[in-house]
């Protein structure tokens, strides 16, 4: 009997003694040390490690972020429980809550507790985290050294709690401390229904993230709240002898309060690393695998401190977590932690806040941007070293942040105009920050593409910017959304985006950058679209979505010498008319400057009754367009008109806005009428990257809005002209950037050809102006233009002039000669057209 | 389902010059037809899924055919590659100098 009773109990302890799995203990069970059991677990740690979990505080693990909402009375208690006691007892984790570690005795590797335990361990883990600091007041303690009932911290839940029924029985509190925390805690008191003064030492609020001048926005928002905010106020004494009834501040002034909220900031809980004989400075020292100087000891989370740094929010701490358990386990024996850059974004007070990086300028060279509408309650800084962002400050206004935060973790790119970084100028869209914007908010408008089906994209396995975009046709229509579904995608990735080989490309179907491909044809003399994928694409094999893009290359290259094929060119190209929704397309005339007579409008309204034009339309660029012709009218329209084409539907120069000028308006300084039909009879159907559409102006008033087109020429009297090159009023606006003046009419057709040429040769395909000049950089534009600094300007010369002279009017040309076969037959034989409406 | 499908001629092979597409009609059904760069026939319905658009304009290469309104595209066996609804395609092919498609 006595046998068998021993032998029911003996499995137990043989068990124990025969689980060979290393012992970890952990010391602390807040958002650290929990996170750290959960890495382990999720690296299967369970199998070589037996798991103690040592906490101070009586809980299970919870969300200690989330105690501002729970003692505002948004959330409930239970809402931020973070690991119950059953969810470690389910994984086999030991969980000792409410045992106060005393020591560690590293020599024999034991852990003793407060409740006389001795455990011992393979590695121990400090994840101590930090307590309330409660600066020395006269009067904040008893005599038996505990805080005088009604004064507490802001760190536990036990705390909140406290706090909570203090709103119930008492109605005024004062808050000491008037950063995070403080703010926090002085909000939902007040929204507790207690009447709150907030006093902060320092001389304005925030004062650790914020500089003087964003701290005074908050503070304008606090008081609107209601709250009393006293700066530079120090509290030296706390009155009361059963429980505080006010506190006395440096300056002599008394106020008076029945709940004292100290949240002056905290400090690394760091006495069990200390008595353990564990090297501590602000907080116990780590290496970047988290290891302290004693083996076998490691710390993680507040009570670390890294590289000089003790890091006071969860992001960092989950980093030390994640690491460690890698390290631990194995898992990956190459871990290390290198530091965090911290950027956190918050709600304070009811204003929202997100500070990353450091807050004002440290060097004389840094780039200090600040916008502060204090009356708005909002204040947003960025600073910039060595072209990367290094901080950000924004209050009342977190739009940015997403595109911020990305700046400031990925070191990407910035905008070369840095007020993009805190406002954009040109587009709406890219000011919501993607992680806000509501998962059915289009994003592409021109394909109906919500960012639900961008999100879907990237988790069904497109792993890059371009495979996102052909699986959705997201960025494929006029492209101004194509920054945003960037940015949606690598949110989406979370960072695990490759780089497509292709993006490089000049077209998806040709491995080649559009440098190396034109020196490429050059080379092979390919003259043909069909001689260029037999060449030079992989497998010989064609793909019909780059043949548009390198006809208008092979044109551009070489002029009369290029050999057309009709399949490589768009149906637009094939029959020079731009298609329109209903398969009819839309005729417009050249009507050089804008400028026409009498007898080309007969003309144009004889062609427009005889063949039922649906519509008649004065366009944006001061030409007539008969929209809603079916294909095979599209000739004799042609031949009734006698008109040359105006080149509005290809890849092309289109028109030369002017307005009427020195010869008509009183205030007109020169001939800009003259000057935009020479350009346009100079530079007319060149073919382009992407269309061009150029104005002149005859002054400064731009009424024909030449400071918003690809090539914009504005007047300003005495026979000078300035050129402005890269703006655009479409999908995107931009001022286009003033690349010179000049004195005479040639020397603008002979700069605008150089830039239209230099643009032909390394504008990617449908890259517009707007997009390549900024690209490009107007500095170096500037310099390979006017200065002819990369001995480029001959070859520019020759390369337009080869264009030019190549120039025969289409209409023309297949009137006389259809380019193939059926060439202006219908593609939609039993559909009676025009279908759009006639008006 | 074989014998539910009937050949027509639609019109003269030497109509569809190489590279290109063109509309016919096929026992009341509008089809376009396109000989591809080695010579081959295809054909798929003339009239885009998506919003309409006529195919036959579009460009294609070996491996699909793009309408050239908003640019989506489809594998020669009818599935789209751009996240549009399916293209109906056809059996096409030349006998005597006659185009001839079954539907």
């Amino acid at each position: 009997m006595t046998a068998i009773l021993g032998a029911a109990t003996r499995p137990r302890s043989e068990q124990q003694d025969v689980d060979t799995r290393a012992q970890i203990v952990v010391v602390g069970n807040g958002m650290a040390g929990a996170r750290f059991v959960e890495e382990v677990l999720e690296r299967d740690g369970g199998r070589d490690f037996r798991i103690t979990v040592l906490g101070d505080e009586p809980h299970g693990n919870y969300n200690r972020i989330m105690l501002s909402p729970v003692l505002a009375g948004e959330a409930d208690e239970a809402d931020i429980v973070l690991n119950s006691h059953d969810w470690y007892a389910e994984r086999g984790v030991e969980l000792r809550a409410g045992v106060r570690v005393e020591r560690i005795d590293t020599v024999a590797k034991v852990v003793h507790a407060a409740d006389g335990t001795a455990t011992p361990y393979d590695h121990v883990v400090l994840a101590t985290g930090s307590h309330s600091f409660i600066p020395p007041m006269t009067g904040v303690r008893t005599a038996s050294g505990d805080l005088l009932p009604g004064v507490v911290g802001f760190r536990t839940i036990d705390e909140t709690r406290q706090m909570l029924a203090a709103a119930r029985t008492h109605r005024k509190a004062v808050v000491m401390g008037g950063g995070l925390l403080g703010l926090e805690a002085a909000r939902a008191l007040q929204a507790q229904g207690m009447a709150v003064e907030l006093v902060h030492a320092m001389g304005w609020l925030m004062n650790a993230q914020l500089d003087a001048e964003a701290g005074g926005v908050v503070r304008r928002s606090v008081e609107e709240l209601g709250i009393t905010v006293h700066t530079d106020a120090m509290a030296t004494e706390v009155l009361g002898t059963d429980r505080v009834t006010g506190v006395v501040l440096k300056d002599g002034r008394t106020l008076d309060c029945d709940l004292l909220v100290v949240a002056a900031g905290v400090r690394p809980h760091t006495d069990v690393a200390v008595r353990s004989g564990v090297e501590v400075e602000r907080a116990i020292l780590v290496d970047d695998r988290m290891a302290t100087d004693v083996p076998d000891v490691y710390a993680i989370g507040e009570c670390a401190q890294h590289r000089g740094t003790v890091y006071g929010l969860v992001a960092p701490a989950w980093e030390h977590a994640t690491v460690l358990a890698d390290l631990l386990t194995g898992a990956d024996p190459d871990a290390a932690y290198t530091g965090s850059r911290t950027a956190t974004k918050l709600k304070v007070a009811g204003v929202d806040v997100a500070v990353m990086g450091v807050s004002t300028p440290e060097r004389e060279s840094d780039e200090f941007l600040v916008i502060s509408e204090p009356k708005r309650g909002v204040y947003l800084s960025v600073v910039v070293r060595d072209d990367q962002l290094i901080g950000a400050t924004l209050v009342g206004d977190t739009r940015k942040v997403a595109f911020l935060t990305q700046a400031f973790d990925r070191r990407t790119p910035l905008p070369t105009e840095r007020i993009k970084l805190l406002v954009d100028l040109s587009d709406g869209d890219a000011e919501v920050g993607v992680a806000e914007l509501p998962g059915d908010s289009q994003v592409c408008n021109c394909n109906g593409v919500t960012k639900d089906r961008i999100c879907g994209a990237v988790a069904d396995g497109c792993t890059s910017l371009p495979a996102v975009m052909d699986a959705t046709r997201a960025g494929k229509g006029c492209g101004s959304c194509k920054g945003l579904v960037q940015r949606i995608v690598e949110w989406a990735a979370d960072g695990n985006l490759t780089e497509e080989e292709s993006a490089s490309w000049y077209v998806p179907g040709v491995p080649l950058p559009k440098p190396e491909l034109i020196a490429a044809i050059k080379e092979h003399d390919l003259r043909s679209v069909s001689a260029v994928f037999a060449t030079l694409a992989r497998g010989g094999e064609e793909d019909a979505k780059s043949k548009m893009g390198l006809a208008s290359l092979l044109k551009m290259i070489w002029g009369s010498d290029y050999v057309t094929e009709p399949d490589a060119t768009f149906v637009n190209d094939r029959v020079h008319a731009n298609i329109q929704r209903d398969g009819t397309f839309s005729v417009v005339p050249q009507m050089k400057g804008g400028v026409t007579t009498p007898a080309q409008l007969r003309r144009i309204a004889d062609v427009a009754e005889k063949y039922d034009v649906p519509m008649v339309k004065v366009t944006g660029g001061q030409r007539i367009d008969l929209l809603g012709i079916r294909k095979e009218d599209l000739p004799k329209v042609w031949a009734d008109l006698g008109m040359p084409s105006g080149y509005a539907y290809g890849k092309s120069m289109r028109t030369v806005k002017t307005c009427v000028g020195s010869d008509f308006c009183r205030f007109g300084l020169d001939d800009s009428t003259q000057l935009g039909i020479d350009l346009e009879t100079r530079f007319q159907g060149l073919e382009s990257p992407a269309k061009i559409k150029m104005a002149v102006v005859g002054c400064p008033r731009n009424c024909a809005e030449a400071y918003v087109k690809d090539v914009g020429v504005v007047a300003t009297g005495k026979g000078r002209w300035e050129v402005y090159v890269g703006g655009a009023a479409g999908a995107s606006v931009r001022k286009g950037d003033l690349l010179a003046t000049v004195s005479t009419t040639s020397e603008v057709l002979e700069l605008v050809g150089r830039f239209l040429q230099l643009y032909r040769e390394n504008g990617n395909w449908l890259e517009r102006t707007y997009d390549f000049v900024p690209r490009f950089g107007l500095d170096r534009l500037k310099a390979v233009l006017l200065e002819d600094s990369e001995g480029l300007c001959a070859a520019l010369d020759e390369g337009i002039q080869r264009s030019i002279d190549a120039y025969t009017d289409p209409w023309a040309r297949d009137l006389a000669a259809p380019s193939s076969p059926g060439q202006f037959r219908t593609a939609l034989p039993l559909t009676v057209l025009p279908q759009v409406p006639v008006r | 389902m074989t014998s539910s499908l009937q050949a027509h001629v639609v019109g003269r092979a030497d109509e569809v010059p190489v590279g290109e597409g063109r509309a016919f009609t096929a026992g009341g059904t509008p089809v376009a037809v396109f000989r591809l760069r080695d010579g081959s026939l295809r054909a798929v319905a003339a009239v885009c899924p998506h919003a309409g658009g006529p195919l036959a304009d579009g460009q294609s290469d070996a491996k699909v055919v793009v309408c050239p309104l908003h640019l989506n595209a489809w594998r020669w066996d009818g599935t789209p590659t751009t996240g549009a609804g399916p293209l109906p395609v056809y059996a096409v092919r030349e006998e005597d100098g006659a185009l001839v498609v079954e539907l």
